[in-house]
């Protein structure tokens, strides 16, 4: 009876055994699986790229690609720049800068939307990632109410320092990480 | 598919083979001698289109791929290849997107037929649940479908549909870096997107086999809604509904290839003939017709997250569906109020459709939020207190006496 009951744990030893590293052998080999989907080696090294703003007159902008997003950099007229530091913050849908060179809880003054990774501001230059946050379409340039960006696909709205202020999109347009090499030209990512 | 067939074939190879493995008497006790109720419509006949419709599609499929290179480089120039030097090439990719159209509409009447009878009641909640599985990946296999060619409406597309997974909260962009395989859609995610558009028609494909084996469980429902009581109620599937299969199959192709040689552009996008380009949105994007409904519910909700769950759960309710009609009788004939609230359903339908093909203004969104809202309270609120409230209309005893008093034979 005794040795009944040693065989019976053993065999029990050895099932329960097997089962783990089989279990956890498929879960390991899973994971270069899921991981092969992510951004590659290629696609990271293409992070950083210059843009001087000198040839800009006021009123004009561009868009250049950075990380293959769209990237808007305008130079404000003084009109937009004024519309845009008139605003209360109180009346804002989305408080917060959304600066990447800033605190993550920097508030949404006009002033922390033009700044650079080194505190450094040049309020004429908007730098920021010309995509909604909504569902990602790229919005247009001087449209909608607040005569800042507006978002054909689904009708989100933005003021002079890209802050949504109407529409379904949750959160203002993010400003990339960039910083200033001279008084024009900058350096993103 | 009950036990064991003891039919005993005349030739002696069949006879050799089905010993070994029964492959001949499965199919003609399942696709030959089948019992099915001698009832059955012409509504009936879309499950057999759909299957035809995903047959056509994994053809047509096959030998695109032979053509078509999945590169964001060479992807625009390879479909305009495909129209202009393939031999047929244009046919064989009319075929395929207006057929992917034709199978929505198959799959659609399908499964109004479905709602409008009760099939989804017990016993057959099973099947009903791999027919919702499969309308799902129908769905992610349309849309990855439709960004391959690379135009515009491609593109934008896919940033639009990519970046719903942007909505959940936390990890949700590392999602979608994930998914894109980058920080926009570009050539990974294109690459990937062939992968599983080849793939997903396969699982497709088992998943119809799995929805087929859970219908010759029970049987198939019928428009009276009451269960098969003797041989008399039924006839067998050949030759009766193969032929009524197959002639309904023929009209339906009749409308289909109609759009395919005249009017093969009809349900697309022009800016889908403007190769993709990342840094300009087109001023109106829409998806393809069969995902309007949907996409206005999306577009209804003023709240991100609040609009990818509403617009999901639109889906995920249907799973429910078998536990949320509480009424014990199946087919709309029987239940004058259940079939009032069914054509307000599909009215509801079609005004988020042409709600969803418009843009996001004026009266519009009113009336997109109005049709949501009603498309939740149907199955949330009307159909459990339906079952309770509603007095069904006396119901024949069998499916030959409904037959008869209809002056059937």
């Amino acid at each position: 009876m005794s040795t009944m009951t040693s065989d019976v744990s053993r065999r029990d030893f050895l099932y329960i055994a097997t089962g783990t590293v089989g279990a956890a052998g498929t879960a390991l080999a899973l994971w270069p699986f899921i991981d092969q989907m992510n951004p590659d080696a290629s696609v990271l090294a293409l992070a950083s790229t210059e843009f001087d703003m000198a040839p800009l007159q006021e009123g004009q902008g561009v868009t250049i690609k950075w990380r293959g997003k769209p990237v808007f950099i305008r130079h404000r007229t003084k009109k937009e720049i004024e519309e845009a530091k008139k605003v209360p913050l109180a009346e804002l849908k989305d408080p917060i800068a959304r600066n990447l060179n800033l605190a993550a809880d920097a508030p949404a003054t006009d002033e922390n939307r033009v700044k650079d990774a080194e505190g450094k501001v040049n309020e004429k230059y908007l730098v920021q990632i010309g995509i909604c946050t909504h569902l990602g379409c790229v919005p247009l340039g001087e449209a909608g109410e607040y005569h800042g960006w507006f978002c054909p696909c689904h009708g989100s709205q933005y003021d002079t320092a890209g802050r949504i202020r109407k529409g379904p999109a949750p959160r203002n347009l993010d400003i990339p990480p960039y910083r200033y090499i001279s008084d024009t030209k900058i350096v993103i990512g | 598919m009950s036990g064991h067939a003891t039919y005993e074939f005349r030739n002696p190879v069949v006879r050799w083979i089905d010993s070994r493995l029964p492959i001949f008497s499965l199919m003609k006790a399942q696709a030959m001698d089948f019992p099915t109720p001698r009832n059955l419509n012409y509504w009936w006949t879309f499950g057999g289109i759909a299957a035809t419709m995903l047959v056509v599609q994994i053809l047509t499929g096959i030998v695109l791929v032979m053509h078509y290179t999945p590169h964001v480089k060479l992807a625009f120039d390879s479909i305009e290849g495909i129209m202009r030097d393939v031999n047929y090439g244009w046919l064989i990719r009319w075929l395929h997107a207006n057929g992917a159209s034709f199978f929505f509409v198959a799959v659609y009447i399908h499964i109004f037929r479905g709602l409008y009878y009760g099939s989804y009641k017990a016993p057959r909640e099973v099947l009903w649940m791999i027919g919702v599985l499969i309308f799902i990946a129908m769905m992610a296999t349309a849309f990855m479908g439709y960004v391959l060619p690379w135009g515009q409406m491609s593109y934008w597309g896919a940033v639009v549909i990519t970046n719903l997974f942007s909505a959940i909260p936390v990890v949700g962009d590392y999602i979608v870096q994930w998914l894109w395989g980058g920080f926009s859609v570009d050539n990974p995610t294109l690459q990937r997107f062939f992968s599983l558009h080849y793939l997903l028609p396969f699982v497709l494909a088992a998943l119809v086999f799995l929805h087929i084996w859970a219908l010759h469980v029970p049987g198939n429902n019928n428009p009276d809604g009451i269960d098969v009581k003797s041989e008399q109620d039924t006839l067998p599937f050949h030759p009766y509904y193969t032929m009524k299969d197959l002639y309904a199959i023929l009209v339906f192709f009749l409308v289909y290839l109609a759009f395919v040689f005249y009017s093969p552009w009809y349900l697309g996008h022009s800016i889908n003939f403007v190769k993709a380009n990342p840094l300009v949105t087109p001023p109106h994007i829409v998806p393809e017709w069969y995902f309007l409904p949907f996409y206005a519910m999306l577009r209804a909700i003023p709240d991100k997250l609040g609009g990818v769950v509403v617009m999901f759960s639109s889906l995920i309710i249907l799973f429910f569906l078998p536990w949320l009609d509480r009424s014990p009788v199946r087919s709309a004939r029987y239940r004058p109020v259940y079939r009032f609230f069914f054509w307000l359903l599909v009215l509801t339908c079609i005004v988020l459709g042409i709600a969803g093909s418009q843009p996001p203004e004026g009266l519009w969104i009113p009336t997109a939020r109005i049709a949501t809202a009603w498309y939740f309270i149907h199955f949330l609120v009307i159909l459990p207190l339906l079952g309770k409230l509603e007095k069904p209309k006396p119901m024949p005893a069998t499916i030959t006496e409904a037959v008869l008093a209809r002056g059937g034979h």
